[in-house]
């Protein structure tokens, strides 16, 4: 009856599946994965491709215009602005990386742990995390750091336990869900451990959901760093950042020069891209399960 | 029909209880992360000035003295009453955010206005027409909108409009003594950005809570019974995606009250958000929680009302058998 | 075909339909010709995937998404379908031509009172006012017998039941007195005391109106009671067409022949003497419960060595919940359970390893209880390793051997569970299931989602292993064909009860117990004429 499907030929290698995957990808989403690399190529080796150090003061001329020597002029204590562009793109993305994974593994452990084992313990860090939910995640950071003064390890820390609380959402919810479908189930019944049922059967059905999460929550996190440093309360002087480059060089924008925009173009770009991955990844996850 | 409650109204009580608890939480939280300072309380309010003398003394006219609970819950009590005590400058929190609170709200009830209802058409128009140029086209334009930082799209705003253009100005400083003409003239960039920020979000969501009913048995049954395919939507599929639409919208306005600090520090707009962050640069903390809580509140308020909504838009709960 | 003097309502010629699959069109209805005229019903038969509705959708001439019409014609009345324009297509949609879908339950819009949706076609194109409307939909509730029909209409879908419901679709079909109506699949989804019921009402207002009726279903039984012509369908093609009494006593095609499969096995012989063998499994006053809900109450049950026992009841009788309590999922609320002499713990955890493999599950749908990221071979020699601590070639051995026990072989090893059909998944998870070793394997519904020659494979497979490896079967079911092949012996159950248990031949053999007589009763016998009888000892 079903001789044609035994015609089939032996299963693709990882590497041919892997690029048959990306062959389908749209635009958009290719467009983003190049954008992706880039940005980590010049986050990566920032002190070879910038042209001046990161706390260099190179001109005498604060907010100095375009020039040969200056590709993009000078910021308001006379460094190079392309320099300062290049290392930010190592602080901002290297923070928010870090921020992301601490908030993951947070999140996704309690998540897990509460839903597993349930009862009065599951109900009181879900209240809890509810209400961490309830309160804006701008001004409950804005409240933690004015309190315990801006330092970077600060900043990471209450960005992760907030960001946590939806990673801890999506996988409670998760792995209540996956609990109930018959092949856990069945894993059950076999008397396998919590651990095995985890890593074999759970885990490569929530990836693409969880890698997506990541991808959004990286771009939430990002913004939010940017958003505070702008602020002037995230990362402060002499670090170059991003946000806090659009705030100290605002003063240009009311004399026309594009320069400040910048940085925070930078910025969305970056965030674009990743939102392009991310959407591709959420609508193959929708796409399999409405085939499986 | 005799019966004592209705099962909705049961519903919609315990809605309100969980909404008062995570209240409740999030009020001793706030409370309880200020006793977390590093060094005293007091001695935050002197700065330079905090010799032990002084210290104690403050510390006795606070009542910090007290034991933690019960400052917890006359600090409560008062804030129950609309008092949230004295800032660090000396003046009560009210008086410091009583005008600005005012200045938020307005700038986020007009956008409100504008934006929910172009939101939902919106959204609405993608769903109808998804797969099409217009549903392309907006999809991806609000995708790449909800990535940008808002400062951003507010500098962007200021330098076409105000920069270059010159239409509008660029700081929107408004003042009491400034007619209602003026007032909103200068609120035109932040009302701008801020719909830039709030609709790509909303419409997103509107179309995605329409489609995922879409693919339902009785929206085809609908196409089979010869209704047309705009009826089918705004018939079939959007009164079943009530609930998630109100809860993105609740959201999105919880946003306009407390996300808004950017855009107001951008545009100088004298709001609560500028208030938080000069109180935060000051360390002024019974400002800070006094903000905090307000925001929370609003948060809280407008997710409780998007679960009432969605509650009484199911016809099970509303029409128990 | 002689010319009639009625003109056909229906008429479809050599209909070609393509559907995308990644990225490439494949043919899922391949030259299709079928005719209708005014009052007659035609039966579409077939498996699912045979394009059975895709036909009788396209009698509506609506494509589901994804799908296009790539030759032929649909003409309906004077109107050729696929050449005018969607939105004339539209038109005749609800008014000429309407469609009764398979859950009414899904097809209801939950927001809407059923007046408003039975109506809305009639008010909106039908040129009815909505007095005229609802004054004929109340006339169409009364010839349905549905309950008090003045105020029927002013409920929700979900304050009526699933009966009540497929039968205010078809009154919501018949509203603008269409030429045609395509039932799909309309009792599928009902239990068979419900079933009956609603074959009966749409057999009637068939009758009554005379309106030609597309009647598509994969239960030959069902068919021979409602339509006067049958149309076999299979791979997209008709392959057999004739009056319904020639079909059901001569099919010609092979593959109409085969749709006999399960209804034809043989009865099993009970177990040789299953009373007598020792018991391998006994459980005696046992209760559960949701919450305050009691699902289960006062269960005595004795499952044998090499016995099959089947539990039978409709849905919500709690034989599924029964099968989990064993199984360790649902620990009872009361009550005592052996297992082979051994009282049995309630609770998984409680239960050591060993015992964990000697009971076994299989799942109804294959599709949730495999892995879709697993390949066969790491689903099937996970209990090898498991249990039995087997690795390497020897585990490789065994697990060919236990692919080949169920009909499969090592070139399945390497798939994942999406590159198989329906029966070969259902196929895995039975190796999987007999990997363990197990002494009793509780099968919840494992044919039900199977084609019928599946059906019967599967199920002559199971008789076999039994045999040759003396396993026990608790053979949780709906379907009493299913039963009269396999059991030795039958228990029914209803509201969480056992009202019913013994030897096969003495469960089916009256006198019996009340419900058992109303459950045997309800499902339609192979044969024209079985309905009439029905109707015909009512009205008397």
């Amino acid at each position: 009856m079903d001789q044609s499907i035994d015609a089939r030929p032996a299963p693709p290698s990882r590497l041919t599946r892997a690029r048959r995957l990306l062959a389908t990808a749209p635009f958009t989403a290719r467009l983003g994965m190049v954008l992706v690399a880039i940005y980590a190529f010049v986050a990566i080796f920032a002190p070879w491709i910038a042209p001046y150090g990161e706390v260099e003061v190179v001109s005498r001329i604060p907010f100095d215009g375009w020039s040969a020597q200056h590709l993009l002029g000078t910021d308001q204590l006379g460094r190079d602005f392309l320099s300062r562009l290049i290392f930010g793109a190592r602080n901002s993305i290297s923070i928010a990386l870090v921020t992301t994974m601490i908030s993951f593994g947070l999140g996704c452990l309690l998540g897990v742990f509460s839903a597993l084992i349930g009862g009065f313990v599951d109900q009181a860090i879900s209240r809890f995390v509810d209400a961490l939910m309830s309160v804006p995640d701008l001004i409950f950071i804005l409240m933690i750091l004015s309190i315990f003064g801006n330092s970077i390890p600060n900043l990471i820390l209450i960005i992760a336990v907030l960001t946590s609380t939806r990673f801890f959402r999506i996988s409670r919810a998760a792995a209540l869900n996956v609990a109930s479908l018959d092949f856990v189930e069945a894993a059950r019944v076999r008397g396998e451990s919590l651990l095995w049922i985890s890593i074999h059967e759970v885990f490569p059905n929530v990836l693409p959901l969880i890698l997506s999460e990541l991808g959004m929550r990286f771009c939430f996190i990002f913004l939010s760093i940017a958003a505070l440093s702008f602020l002037g309360v995230g990362i402060q002087p002499p670090l170059a950042e991003w946000g806090s480059m659009v705030r100290d060089n605002a003063a240009l924008i009311n004399m026309g020069d594009i320069t400040p925009l910048i940085p925070a173009a930078s910025i969305a770009l970056l965030a674009i891209a990743v939102n392009f991955v991310v959407d591709w990844l959420l609508n193959r996850a929708s796409g399999l399960n409405e085939e499986g | 029909m005799n019966r004592t409650s209705h099962p909705i109204l049961s519903m919609v009580a315990s809605r309100v209880g969980l909404g008062l608890l995570s209240l409740l939480i999030v009020s001793l939280v706030i409370f309880f992360s200020v006793s977390l300072l590093p060094g005293s309380y007091a001695s935050a309010i002197l700065g330079q000035n905090a010799t032990p003398e002084a210290v104690a003394a403050l510390e006795t006219r606070l009542g910090l003295d007290q034991p933690a609970i019960w400052r917890y819950l006359s600090w409560l009590a008062a804030a129950a009453t609309g008092d949230l005590g004295q800032s660090f400058a000396g003046r009560p929190v009210m008086a410091v955010l009583g005008p600005r609170l005012l200045n938020t709200i307005t700038l986020a009830s007009i956008t409100a206005v504008i934006a929910v209802p172009l939101a939902i058409t919106l959204g609405v128009i993608c769903a109808r027409f998804r797969g099409r140029f217009i549903d392309r086209f907006l999809s991806t334009s609000t995708l790449a909108s909800i990535s940008l930082p808002e400062f951003f799209v507010a500098y962007l705003m200021m330098m076409i409009f105000a920069v270059k253009l010159q239409w509008f100005p660029s700081m929107a400083g408004i003042r009491n003594s400034m007619d209602l003409g003026e007032q909103l003239y200068r609120m035109v960039l932040p009302i701008l950005t801020l719909l830039l920020v709030i609709l790509a979000h909303m419409i997103r969501n509107t179309r995605a809570a329409i489609l995922s009913v879409m693919s339902s048995p009785y929206v085809e049954m609908a196409r089979l019974k010869g209704e047309s395919e705009g009826r089918v939507v705004t018939r079939q599929a959007l009164p079943n995606a009530i609930g998630p639409i109100a809860s993105v919208v609740a959201l999105n306005l919880a946003y306009l009250i407390s996300g808004v600090v950017v855009i107001e520090v951008v545009f100088v707009y004298p709001g609560v958000g500028q208030a938080m962050i000069d109180a935060v640069r000051n360390r002024d903390v019974p400002v800070i929680q006094a903000c905090a809580l307000i925001f929370a509140t609003a948060y809280i308020g407008f997710n409780l009302l998007a679960d009432i909504v969605s509650i009484v838009s199911n016809p099970r709960l509303l029409h128990p058998r | 075909m002689a010319v009639e003097p009625s003109p056909a309502v229906l008429e479809i010629r050599d209909l070609r339909i393509e559907a995308k699959s990644s990225d490439s069109w494949s043919e899922i209805v391949r030259g299709v010709s079928l005719s209708l005229r005014k009052g007659e019903v035609l039966g579409l038969v077939g498996e699912s995937g045979a394009g059975k509705s895709t036909v009788g959708l396209a009698a509506l001439g609506y494509l589901r998404p994804g799908a296009r019409a790539s030759g032929g014609s649909v003409r309906l009345l004077d109107t050729e379908l696929l050449a005018i324009p969607e939105e004339e297509r539209r038109r005749l949609r609800g008014t000429k031509v309407a469609y009764v879908a398979q859950s009414a339950q899904a097809a209801f819009n939950p927001v809407h009172r059923l007046m408003d949706q039975i109506t809305m076609v009639a008010v909106d194109r039908g040129g009815l006012s909505r007095a005229e409307a609802e004054k004929r939909a109340v006339a169409l509730f009364t010839a349905l017998q549905l309950p008090d029909p003045q105020h029927f209409g002013a409920r929700y879908p979900h304050q009526v039941s699933g009966g009540q419901l497929q039968r205010a679709m078809v009154a919501m079909a018949m509203i603008c007195n269409p030429a045609l109506i395509v039932f799909d699949e309309p009792t599928t989804a009902l239990d068979v005391t419900t079933q009956v019921e609603v074959l009966i009402s749409i057999r009637k207002v068939i009758e009554e109106f005379g309106v030609a009726a597309i009647y598509i279903t994969h239960d030959l039984a069902v068919v021979a009671q409602i339509a006067h012509r049958v149309a076999v369908l299979r791979y997209g093609e008709v392959v057999e067409e004739a009056p319904i009494a020639s079909i059901m006593d001569h099919p010609e095609h092979p593959y109409t022949q085969s749709l006999w499969a399960v209804h034809e096995m043989p009865a099993n012989d009970p177990a040789a003497e299953g009373a007598s063998a020792a018991a391998l499994l006994s459980i005696e006053r046992l209760g559960a419960r949701f919450g305050t809900f009691e699902v289960l109450s006062d269960i005595d049950l004795r499952i044998g060595r090499g016995e099959t026992v089947a539990l039978v009841g409709e849905s919500g009788s709690g034989k599924s919940t029964l099968g989990r309590v064993i199984a360790g999922l649902k620990a009872p609320s009361g009550g005592r359970a052996l297992f082979d002499g051994a009282a049995l713990p309630p609770k998984l955890r409680q239960r050591p390893l060993d015992l964990l493999r000697r009971i076994q599950i299989i799942y109804q749908s294959a599709d949730t209880a495999l892995n879709p990221r697993q390949t066969v071979r790491a689903i099937v020699g996970r209990p090898l390793a498991l249990y039995q601590g087997l690795r390497g070639a020897a585990r490789e051995k065994r697990l060919i051997e236990l692919l080949r026990m169920v009909e499969l072989d090592e070139s399945h090893a390497e798939r994942l569970p999406g590159q198989l059909s329906g029966g070969q998944k259902q196929r895995v998870a039975i190796a999987r299931a007999l990997a363990a070793g197990p002494e009793l394997i509780i099968c919840d519904e494992i044919t039900s989602a199977l084609d019928k020659v599946v059906q019967a494979d599967v199920l002559r497979m199971m008789i076999g292993l039994k045999e040759r490896l003396g396993v026990s079967y608790l053979f949780i079911t709906h379907d009493i064909e299913v039963v009269r092949a396999i059991a030795d012996r039958v228990v029914v159950m209803q509201h969480g009860r056992i009202v019913e248990q013994g030897e096969k031949d003495r469960v089916f053999a009256p006198p019996h117990e009340p419900y058992t007589e109303r459950l045997l009763a309800s499902v339609p016998d192979m044969a024209v004429g079985w309905l009439d009888r029905i109707i015909a000892a009512r009205v008397a």
